[in-house]
């Protein structure tokens, strides 16, 4: 009932500087049985006070590709492409430089937060932490005033600032830390599945304070979520991703009216939602990324596949609307590849898929 | 596409008989007070997670417990199944085999008897299954446990439940461990394990939130067929309204341990009554980029179970709040927390004023708070209503009287509002007459 927020600017009419750009990023894992590509070639940019949504399946590389945009990546992964943060490659940076950007220019929430405070130390401890590593010499009474301003936007009481984790609910506790990252002020961050543990009520409450960042502080934000519907709710753009690749990237208005890739359309349906009234799903599971299949990596569960789509990789290509899919398929339909012989369009003889061979 | 079934409300006889009925059950857990705290006899705290429901559940239905965690949903479906011991309260079963039997009094032996008719299927499919069985055995656990096969039987009973559940070829999942299966062939195995007994009713509690969403629908779809073949009747516990609304007949809103509105699912979601009902339908994310981030939801979270508001439990939160749902000291304290929320700068100088809030924690409808003189706390409490004249919580504010250096808030007594009709449902709420 607090509205504490008020919006001050439109994003969408008023599109900022670009904050971050991905060219061709890959992120890849060393395993036993060989490199496995989390994330495979992905290319997007998004600019300030933007929210961007990812989306997909689990073990698409969602989560691998929002950690490797902020740099925190686990031993024996690399990444390689371009990656610029405000022009700069951050790939070409100094460990010791990328470090000093991360907390600063590049913010990222969890999504489990007791796991992520201390339970030893008191909220204004958490605070007075973060904010003296990026800048040794701040005083107490910058400290505090930083500190409860951040809690103000996220409407925690100035007479919680002393207390500890526990203390708190769930709801909160996302709050905190969400309160933990902007109070850096970082241009772009990263929300990783950042309401999963939550009531559909304090859900809303904080897709609710994500969405009003933009205006209150310009953020450009990554989100990540398996839920289209906050996807739809709070986003501007976004991707879709499928075994290490965007598939499909546009104006969300556009991508949930009229998805162009067959992934996207199965999996606006597989949704259930209020409007639903029959059940569907999309059969079997996303490949393993060790050994992804030929041609495109959907083919195997694709209802519109075709001969080419078992044997050539799609290009991505601009779709009317905006939008940008890589799907032969799409490409057709708008047509859009002239190329590719009549012989390669018939209906692809799929493989029967069991039904236990799901997700 | 597989559409949704005709609704099964009676038997196939077209009797609608009562196979669970569910009488007053309270389940309350007991909160183990520090030594010193029980050195002084103090008492101990009690955690009310199931507070007196009545329900009964007809045979060859869906019915849908829907809450936030902690809505003391998921204590309600082990009592079913003498998983949680009642505190109070009736819970009998209707067996069609053996007639009546009392849930609530059963003990051992008698409950494990119990378990060949209600089954379970829990949340964490992984979790739910032991890792070091092989999909064989723990499938055909609970024929070994009951001694009902062995041998060759049991091999074939358990491949019979695994064809019944899709997880076949059967010889390629049979000899695997949990850790080969992926989210949705667990829950498969868990729900193989269930009705290998041919139970008769089966609680499900959240069996598709752990799942990706492209399976979701697939095991729903899964149970739905169960059901048809094998005359199953369902207790479907979530916390999805969206999945509840597809799933189910007939569907239960609980709110910290009670029912606070039932009745057809077409109604609830036509038209829902409650205002807890509602907030919850409005928080739904749904996928049309049509609708924007809702903004007039209820603030805060579930209360402490072990300390519930007074009157009724979602007051505080409520935004159709009226003078007689239960204002009391701690929701006076909300108030002034968020106002300081809103003005930070104001925060040390009102403190003082304010004093000490800590005394609003006890429970109570007399409120005493200031320590820096009855006029200032006034001028304070006006300035804080004048913020947000419509504030709820000014309308449950019988007087103010002054009381030394500092000011006491009296607020209207209520009782919690019992279930009442209300149109094609029931509902708890103050807002609709009580016609009985």
């Amino acid at each position: 009932m607090t509205d504490i927020v008020d919006e001050r600017v439109d994003p969408v009419n008023m599109p900022g500087d670009v904050v971050l750009e991905a060219r061709d990023l890959r992120v890849w894992y060393a395993t036993d049985r060989g490199p496995v590509r989390a994330v495979d070639g992905v290319s997007f940019e998004l600019h300030e006070g933007e929210i961007l949504g990812l989306v997909g399946e689990s073990g698409c590389g969602k989560s691998t590709l929002g950690r490797g945009l902020i740099g925190l990546l686990p031993e024996g992964s690399a990444r390689d492409g371009e990656l610029r943060f405000r022009g700069t490659d951050m790939l070409t940076l100094k460990p010791r430089e990328q470090h000093a950007m991360r907390g600063r220019d590049l913010g990222m929430i969890f999504q489990e937060p007791l796991t992520r405070l201390n339970p030893l130390m008191r909220i204004s401890e958490h605070f007075a932490e973060t904010l003296k590593t990026h800048d040794k010499s701040i005083s107490k009474a910058e400290i505090e005033r930083r500190s409860l301003d951040v809690l103000r936007v996220m409407g925690i009481p100035p007479t919680r600032f002393h207390a500890y984790p526990h203390e708190f609910s769930g709801g909160m506790r996302q709050r905190l830390m969400i309160a933990l990252t902007l109070v850096l002020r970082p241009p772009f961050v990263v929300a990783d599945e950042p309401t999963t543990a939550l009531d559909v009520l304090v859900e809303a409450q904080i897709i609710r304070i994500l969405h009003d960042l933009r205006a209150n502080y310009r953020t450009a934000l990554l989100l990540i979520t398996h839920n289209l519907g906050i996807i739809a709710e709070a986003c501007d753009r976004v991707a879709v991703m499928y075994a290490g690749e965007i598939v499909e990237i546009g104006d969300a208005r556009e991508v949930f009216s009229r998805p162009k890739h067959p992934y996207t359309r199965e999996l606006l349906r597989s949704t259930i939602s209020l409007r639903t009234t029959g059940l569907n799903f999309i059969e079997g599971a996303p490949p393993d990324l060790v050994e992804p299949p030929p041609g495109c990596h959907f083919h195997p569960r694709c209802p519109d596949a075709m001969k080419v789509c078992a044997t050539r990789h799609p290009v991505e290509r601009e779709h009317a609307g905006g939008s940008r899919a890589q799907c032969w398929a799409a490409d057709f339909k708008d047509g859009l590849a002239a190329d590719v012989p009549e012989s390669e369009r018939a209906p692809l003889n799929r493989e029967e898929i069991s039904v236990a061979d799901e997700a | 596409m597989p559409t949704k079934p005709e609704i099964l409300s009676s038997s196939p006889t077209g009797r609608s008989e009562v196979v669970l009925d569910i009488d007053q059950l309270a389940v309350h857990f007991q909160l183990q007070g520090g030594a010193l705290s029980r050195l002084f006899g103090l008492k101990a705290r009690r955690v009310r997670a199931v507070d007196g429901v009545s329900v009964s559940l007809k045979r060859g239905e869906v019915l849908g417990l829907v809450g936030e965690s902690g809505s003391g949903k998921s204590t309600f479906g082990r009592a079913l199944l003498g998983l949680v011991p009642a505190t109070d309260g009736r819970i009998t079963y209707h067996s069609q085999d053996r007639g009546e039997r009392r849930v609530s009094e059963m003990r051992g032996a008698e409950l494990r008897q119990l378990r060949t008719d209600l089954q379970m299927v829990f949340q964490d499919p992984h979790a739910a299954l032991n890792p070091s069985m092989t999909i064989e055995e723990a499938v055909g656990h609970p024929l070994v446990i009951h001694k009902i096969a062995s041998g060759k039987a049991l091999k074939t009973q358990v491949a019979a439940a695994l064809e019944r559940v899709g997880l076949s070829p059967v010889e390629r999942f049979l000899p695997k461990y949990p850790s080969d299966l992926s989210g949705g062939q667990k829950q498969r195995a868990v729900i193989a394990r269930a009705i290998i007994l041919n139970p008769e009713v089966l609680v499900a509690d959240e069996p598709v939130s752990m799942l990706d969403m492209s399976v979701r629908a697939k095991i729903l779809q899964l149970m739905l067929d169960l059901k048809q073949e094998m005359g199953l009747t369902y207790v479907y516990i979530t916390h999805d309204l969206a999945s509840a609304k597809y799933f189910c007949d007939r569907i239960a809103i609980m709110y910290l341990g009670r029912i606070v509105e039932i009745g057809p699912t077409a109604e609830i979601f036509e038209n829902p009554r409650h205002p807890y009902t509602k907030a919850l339908l409005k928080a739904i994310p749904e996928p049309d980029p049509d609708r924007m981030v809702p903004r007039d939801l209820p603030r805060g979270e579930i209360p402490d179970a072990a300390e519930p508001p007074l009157g009724c439990s979602f007051h505080p939160r409520c935004a159709e709040a009226i003078e007689g749902c239960g204002w009391e000291s701690r929701d006076l304290r909300t108030l002034i927390e968020e106002h300081w929320t809103r003005k930070v700068e104001a925060y040390d100088d009102e403190k003082a004023v304010i004093g000490d809030l800590g005394s609003l924690d006890q429970p109570s409808t007399t409120a005493r708070i200031g320590a820096g003189g009855a006029g200032q706390v006034r001028a304070l409490l006006d300035r804080i209503k004048a913020e947000k004249p419509d504030e709820p919580l000014w309308k449950g504010v019988r007087d103010i009287e002054d009381a030394g250096n500092a000011v006491e808030v009296h607020f209207v007594p209520a009782d919690a509002p019992k279930l009442r009709r209300a149109g094609g449902v029931d509902v708890a709420c103050v807002l609709y007459p009580d016609e009985s």
